[in-house]
């Protein structure tokens, strides 16, 4: 039993977190095998785990790694291998020194990995489980676990994709030029909605998932890192930065839900939102914002305001006029309307709010009713803020958001409506809890085929 | 590798577009269409096809416990029905889905692309081909 130590764990964890992904990639272009790709990175780490503690972490794991993973596939492919040409050429590119290029490789391998994992024709939930699998490296039983399916059934939908690339013919390789900007909004939107899964439970207890979050953000960067002129790839990097820079604020020691005007700022990580801020620059401006730009740019408000009453408003009600424009949605416009309501007064929100309710296109969201409750209650019109917020609680999804919704609805009988409020003016509640979250920064925009 | 392109029609919605269509647009159309046979027959991409008759000139066929059972009408009742196909042959799914879009039926209807059973085991899938 080799004895562990910290030093070799987390180099092994590094190694398995930096490498993994490249080594998967690498094995596919050069077998063109899934399975065997996986299984052989798999004995790569596992021989790591032998023989690291008692020899040392080599000087270059990654290297190291792509070595043991190369040889195993070529033993492999040599005992299995029907036909002698297939044999040669694969064991001829696997035997090439992995550090040096053979030709000017155009495409790296995990851009192909990606772009193949999230080819339009494999269902949205298969492109999930293969760039969770393949390139994030998760255990079929850690997807199960995050996706609430059994285990089983992961590893049925793993191989039923697989499966699809291989008899479809879906080859491993990078977009063509003119296919690209549809292609790549395609990988970002998968990885959204990584993010989004880890961020905001769509059922059951959890609220969060940290470990999901954290493997978008890494994706994200690596689609940066590898493309690095997609401004939107950037933008969505910013986003899910500086969202993801308020989780220990999010929710309190109980558990429970808290918004974002009541979230202790002091507890956002501003490393984090430094890095988001600091993506969102290197965007280029040369060109309209894309959707996630200008939402990564309303993080961005948000996350430099010091305390909630310092917020711009009213530029981020002009942010999300902009992002309505561009991408239409009844969510977009519900988020527009809070902002409005902060900005220019409860009855203005009010309005807008009304007209997405006539429209029907928010019918059991349960943020509809539950904004209204709150700009209704600023205006101290308590009965009907009530109501709202009951109807909301028939609506929600998650124990968290439901006890927060029930919180309120005691709240809004016990508590004084500020003077403000009384006023239509647009306060600012100090000590007074508001209702509203911000939708749209954790919902999100529709794509593709909208499937979870 | 061998695709089956089912070109799928919603034939009353189709019927209603036509009549409603200037002359100007249906020659159009036309030209797309021979530009796209000269495209896929030059390449030698497409191996055979055709056009097929509206469903009402469709006759199902099935034999269930020993008895023939002959019914008036396609197989399946759904609002897009098959109005014809194309077999093609491309190095693999995103030559196909080129090939595909450039259909002008796909401008108003659906084409599905179904990979044949391959005669010989698959190759493995390298870059481009």
């Amino acid at each position: 039993m080799p004895e562990l130590n910290p030093e070799t764990d987390r180099a092994l964890a590094d190694a398995f977190r930096g490498e993994w992904g490249r080594i998967v990639a690498s094995l596919i272009r050069l077998t063109g095998d899934w399975d065997l790709a996986e299984e052989c990175a798999q004995d790569a780490f596992t021989a790591a785990v032998q023989r690291w503690p008692h020899d040392g972490v080599p000087k270059r794991p990654g290297a190291w790694l792509t070595t043991v993973a190369r040889n195993r596939a070529l033993d492999r492919v040599r005992r299995h291998a029907t036909e002698e040409r297939k044999l040669i050429e694969v064991a001829a590119e696997l035997a090439r020194d992995p550090d040096e290029p053979a030709f000017p490789e155009i495409q790296d391998d995990r851009l192909c990995l990606i772009f193949t994992c999230c080819h339009p024709a494999l269902p949205l939930e298969g492109r999930v489980a293969l760039t969770l699998r393949t390139l994030a490296g998760l255990s079929t039983a850690e997807i199960a676990r995050a996706f609430l399916v059994p285990e089983a059934t992961m590893a049925k939908r793993l191989v039923r994709n697989k499966n699809k690339i291989r008899d479809a013919r879906i080859t491993f390789q990078v977009p063509s030029p003119h296919r690209l900007p549809e292609r790549t909004a395609g990988v970002l939107a998968v990885i959204y909605l990584l993010f989004n899964e880890g961020y905001g439970a769509s059922a059951g207890a959890a609220l969060i998932r940290r470990d999901l979050c954290a493997e978008a953000i890494r994706l994200a960067r690596l689609v940066v890192h590898l493309m690095p002129e997609d401004n939107e790839a950037r933008g969505l990097l910013a986003l899910m930065l500086l969202q993801d820079a308020r989780r220990a604020a999010r929710v309190d020691e109980a558990g429970e839900l808290v918004n974002l005007e009541e979230q202790d700022r002091s507890r956002w990580d501003h490393d984090e939102i430094d890095q988001g801020l600091q993506e969102l620059a290197a965007a280029r401006h040369d060109q309209r914002p894309g959707a996630y730009c200008l939402q990564a740019t309303i993080a961005a408000c948000h996350a430099t305001a010091g305390q909630a009453s310092a917020t711009n408003w009213t530029r981020i009600a002009e942010l999300y006029r902009q992002l309505q424009r561009l991408t239409p949605s009844p969510i977009v416009e519900l988020n527009r309307a809070v902002a409005v309501a902060m900005a220019e007064g409860p009855e203005a929100g009010l309005e807008l709010v009304g007209a997405l309710e006539e429209t029907g296109a928010l019918d059991g969201y349960y943020l509809l009713p539950a904004t209204r409750a709150d700009l209704r209650r600023r205006l101290g019109r308590r009965a009907e803020a009530a109501a709202d917020c009951r109807a909301a609680l028939n609506l929600v999804r998650t124990d968290s958001e439901r006890r927060y919704l029930v919180r309120r609805l005691a709240a809004i009988w016990h508590e004084d409506v500020p003077e403000g409020a009384k006023m239509g003016k647009a306060t600012d509640d100090n000590g007074g809890a508001v209702l509203r979250q911000t939708p749209a920064i954790t919902d999100p925009p529709r794509y593709g085929d909208g499937s979870p | 590798m061998k695709y089956m392109m089912l070109i799928c029609v919603d034939e009353v919605g189709r019927r209603r577009q036509v009549e409603r269509r200037s002359r100007e647009e249906a020659a159009e159309t036309m030209r797309r269409m021979g530009a796209w046979l000269s495209s896929v027959d030059g390449r030698r991409v497409r191996l055979h096809g055709g056009e097929l008759q509206p469903v009402s000139s469709a006759t199902t066929v099935r034999q269930r416990d020993g008895q023939l059972l002959v019914t008036d009408g396609p197989f399946a009742e759904t609002k897009e029905q098959i109005a014809g196909y194309d077999v093609i042959d491309c190095a693999n799914l995103d030559e196909a889905i080129e090939v595909a879009s450039r259909h002008p039926v796909a401008q108003w209807g659906s084409i599905e692309l179904r990979p044949f059973v391959d005669d010989q085991p698959a190759l493995p899938m390298r870059r481009g081909r």
